[in-house]
């Protein structure tokens, strides 16, 4: 009855499971930022990256998050953008 | 009066019913036990409670209302603990609501505190509203109790926030109910998942113990008894606020002993 068990084939831990949850509710959590807000920061930001790079407007991700500092590891919400870059563009 | 100015350290949470009270009370009385002078303020007005885990229930003339809309002095309000010379209760009113108490107000009672107490800790309402806003408004020091649930670190979260918006950035995590048979078996999320995703410094761990149901019945807070796990947990907690470096308990790490772990290697179980 525990043979599945006893063969080493693993059930995820319920414990990986509440700390995935909570991280995915805490992102939305944290972002004092209106939805509408956020679009806004993206917009401006694609239009300053494209002016040097091609980028995949489809990856980009933009969220507010909480870290702590370097130095005093003082908690603090950063703004993290994952810009994924196609290519360079010369700028010579 | 003598000039002390003391540290005021505010119990918080977000969530209701993850320990504030038994937190407020057991620190508190740890701190007395040290030695220092201390005052425990219930600012959970309308739901008085501190009195009753701490025994004190019959003791009561005037609130903190009273003393903050001046009905009574400030000495009249405070009732002194039965065990403990130094120790002090400021009780709640019972029957206004969280409306009575400004964080003006507030500000100017702790102030006050702070001349006669080494440490004043206030025992917060759950939620973020009024009754919240006023119990931080006069604090150095916020002392935020979860529970390993998610609903309980959510809330936690929130208020890491709300303090922070604050300018309150004092403040450590304490995780209440740890219950290690669940967390060696991956069914609860141990301090270091927790400190994680917080990503604030721990001021200690108190193991889920049937003693505190004990001493809760008696009004006794655990922590004078002493022999219990979670008394022990909230004595080190009061020895940590002190500046001291106390290692946590060993309460939630896999300490399972080298023999029974290569038997599990064997037998799988």
């Amino acid at each position: 009855m525990d043979l599945f068990k006893m063969f080493g084939k693993k059930q995820e831990k319920s414990k990986n499971i509440a700390k995935e949850r909570l991280k995915l509710v805490l992102v939305h959590d944290r972002s004092d930022l209106s939805p509408r807000f956020l679009d806004m920061i993206k917009t401006d930001i694609i239009r300053v990256i494209t002016e040097y790079a091609d980028i995949d407007e489809e990856g980009l991700d933009i969220k507010m998050t909480r870290m702590k500092r370097d130095g005093d590891s003082r908690p603090m919400s950063a703004l993290v953008a994952n810009i994924p870059i196609l290519k360079m563009k010369n700028k010579n | 009066m003598e000039n002390k100015k003391g540290t005021a350290i505010v119990v918080t949470s977000g969530k209701g019913g993850v320990g504030k009270t038994t937190t407020s009370a057991n620190l508190g009385t740890g701190l007395a036990m040290l030695g220092k002078s201390v005052v425990i303020v219930d600012a959970d007005i309308g739901l008085r409670n501190l009195d009753v885990v701490m025994g004190l229930e019959n003791r009561i003339v005037y609130d903190i209302v009273d003393v903050v809309e001046k009905t009574c002095r400030l000495k009249q309000g405070l009732i002194r603990d039965k065990r403990f010379e130094k120790l002090y209760l400021l009780p709640a009113a019972q029957t206004r609501d969280k409306s009575a108490v400004k964080p003006e107000q507030m500000i100017e009672l702790v102030n006050e505190l702070k001349d006669e107490f080494d440490y004043i800790i206030i025992d917060s309402p759950a939620g973020i509203e009024q009754g919240f806003q006023y119990s931080i408004a006069g604090a150095d020091l916020a002392i935020i109790v979860t529970t390993p649930e998610i609903s309980a670190v959510r809330d936690a979260d929130r208020v890491i926030g709300i303090l922070e918006a604050k300018g309150l950035h004092d403040h450590r995590l304490l995780i209440n109910r740890i219950r290690p048979d669940m967390v060696k078996k991956g069914d609860m999320m141990n301090r270091e998942d927790i400190e994680d995703i917080l990503a604030i410094d721990l001021i200690g761990i108190v193991p889920d113990d049937e003693e505190i149901v004990i001493s809760t019945n008696k009004g006794e807070p655990a922590v004078i008894e002493g022999r219990s796990l979670a008394g022990k947990a909230y004595m080190n907690i009061a020895k940590r606020i002190l500046g001291e470096e106390i290692e946590l308990l060993d309460i939630e790490d896999d300490n399972e002993g080298k023999i029974s772990k290569i038997f599990k290697l064997i037998f799988g179980k």
